[in-house]
């Protein structure tokens, strides 16, 4: 453990360098900031979940050791990497959504379209 | 579409004698990171096209009554369009949540990592620092990608956090696309010249902004009886990176903190080779000319000048590429990307007397154990600034 430097606050140091702003209101990017952190941190969880079970799978019980030196091999790597694709997937549904969507820019909203197949 | 790689574990990456020790939860954030990055380029990266094709640009061209005539133009459109913000607002968190994970893990053990490097760097010759090279200006204007303190920065005098971080997160930003030590620019310069010179061993050769040296240890590596000489102006890079060269056996290779832009400590044409890896970029526009300039002048007649980078920017580069790949240069930080990308590198090269009928431009491709770590994507799904495949911009100087 360092001694001398207090490496939690020192770890978010900011960069040097403006931040680009990405949403009219600022508040939007500070969310997100913390939205992304969070997604990242329910992905660190999920994969010691799978740390655990499969450790207990395997041993029946363990050691909070045996978390930390775990390592998968291939086949679990592989396992372990679907899992977080498809947790990304999920989390994302919306952006990946909105990308589907540009390729319908010219749809019309579902009450428009009501009345166009109301009669049909 | 086809299904993308699955990065591999963060665990699959050598831990090296000076690699910090990631606990289970910091394996599992780079984990993270490696996959989101991979999503964010295979998955969402097309809707940045989609979104210029379907809405940005025809607006455009109802407004100005043509097309955009440079990539800026692309940019200044594209920053207003909603999905582009919210993708490049997501990759922005991504490139900083990497420097402030990779930072946790490194100075929570910093003490180890200072000490570990100690015992490797102490008392040898193959480590050379001096205090008075200062960091150029145009480096300490900005972190360069978002890395708090650059190359050059210390959380106490004389540690070596700056270059663990480097080292320790390059893996969560290439999806694992560098391999296992992340070298895979190395080893593919080593695949390279054993290819193009079969036999061919040189006396000299010459690392410029070699920062943590993970480029240049193959070369080392793969020839042992080479006189192998790696400058930075970025001392803590240079202790993590001589302690790392050691660990992995390149005692062949010496780590000298000096500035490129003025190398007269080095005799005219006393290098066989002279080359740099992803580092022109990172050059201002006046130190560029210059570095290649003493790059020239160390060049021994016969030997070979080698820089690997992202291609360049040409007029058969379609404008909308152009600004894809400008995206670090504005988000993460880069200041010089865009402008070092569009100049005219065999000009410059020729300018400083490289003639260009001695020139030669070819693709090199990461080499990485393919077992293990993933080509990378190229095309649509690239992650555009970071695909692990380059454009080697070399020279055969004349021989006398």
């Amino acid at each position: 453990m360092s001694e001398e430097i207090d490496w939690i606050a020192r770890a978010g140091a900011k960069a040097k360098g403006k931040r680009p702003a990405y949403f009219e209101d600022p508040a939007i990017d500070r969310t997100l900031s913390i939205l992304m952190a969070l997604v990242g941190e329910v992905s660190v969880l999920r994969e010691r979940m799978d740390t655990i079970e499969r450790l207990l799978d395997a041993k029946g019980s363990i050691s909070r050791a045996d978390i930390d030196t775990y390592e998968p091999d291939r086949a679990a790597g592989h396992e372990r990497g679907m899992l977080t694709r498809e947790y990304i997937a999920r989390v994302m549904r919306g952006v990946q959504q909105d990308m589907e969507a540009l390729e319908e820019l010219d749809t019309p909203s579902v009450e428009e379209l009501s009345k166009t197949i109301r009669d049909m | 579409m086809s299904k993308p790689e699955i990065p591999p574990p963060y665990t699959a990456v050598t831990r090296h004698a000076v690699f910090p020790t990631p606990s289970h939860d910091e394996a599992a954030r780079f984990n993270f990171l490696a996959n989101f990055n991979k999503y964010m380029a295979a998955a969402l990266g097309p809707g940045n096209k989609l979104a210029y094709d379907k809405r940005v640009l025809p607006a455009f061209v109802k407004e100005h009554g043509r097309e955009p005539k440079d990539r800026f133009e692309i940019r200044h459109a594209m920053n207003k369009d909603p999905w582009h913000r919210y993708w490049s607002a997501l990759k922005r968190n991504s490139m900083e949540m990497r420097q402030q994970n990779g930072r946790s893990m490194v100075l929570r053990q910093l003490d180890e990592l200072d000490a570990k490097a100690r015992q490797y760097n102490e008392g040898r010759d193959t480590l050379r620092l001096d205090p008075s090279v200062q960091v150029p200006r145009y480096q300490a204007a900005i972190d360069i990608h978002c890395m708090p303190g650059s190359y050059h920065g210390e959380e106490r005098p004389g540690d070596v956090s700056a270059g663990a971080n480097y080292d320790c997160g390059i893996f969560a930003t290439t999806g694992g696309g560098l391999g296992a030590l992340t070298d895979g620019g190395g080893q593919a310069l080593v695949e390279w010249i054993k290819k193009e010179r079969p036999g061919w061993a040189p006396r000299r050769i010459l690392d410029l902004g070699s920062t943590i040296g993970h480029n240049i240890v193959p070369l080392a590596l793969a020839f042992p009886d080479t006189e192998v000489i790696a400058i930075d102006t970025a001392a803590p890079s240079l202790r993590y990176g001589h302690a790392r060269a050691q660990a992995l056996g390149a005692t062949n290779l010496k780590f000298i903190q000096m500035n490129a832009e003025d190398m007269a400590e080095f005799a005219d044409e006393s290098f066989d080779w002279v080359q740099t890896t992803m580092y022109l970029h990172e050059l201002s526009g006046s130190a560029l000319p210059r570095i290649i300039g003493e790059a020239v002048r160390v060049l021994a007649p016969g030997g070979l000048m080698l820089h690997l980078e992202q291609p360049q920017y040409s007029d058969a580069m379609p404008l909308y590429e152009q600004f894809i790949r400008d995206w670090d240069a504005f988000n993460n930080n880069e200041p010089f990307w865009s402008s070092m990308h569009a100049l005219d590198l065999k000009g410059i090269m020729a300018e400083k007397g490289l003639q260009r009928d001695c020139q030669f431009v070819t693709g090199v491709t990461a080499v990485v154990d393919e077992s293990v770590f993933p080509k990378q994507a190229q095309g649509e799904g690239e992650d555009h600034g970071r695909a692990a495949s380059w454009h080697a911009y070399g020279a055969w100087k004349p021989a006398a």
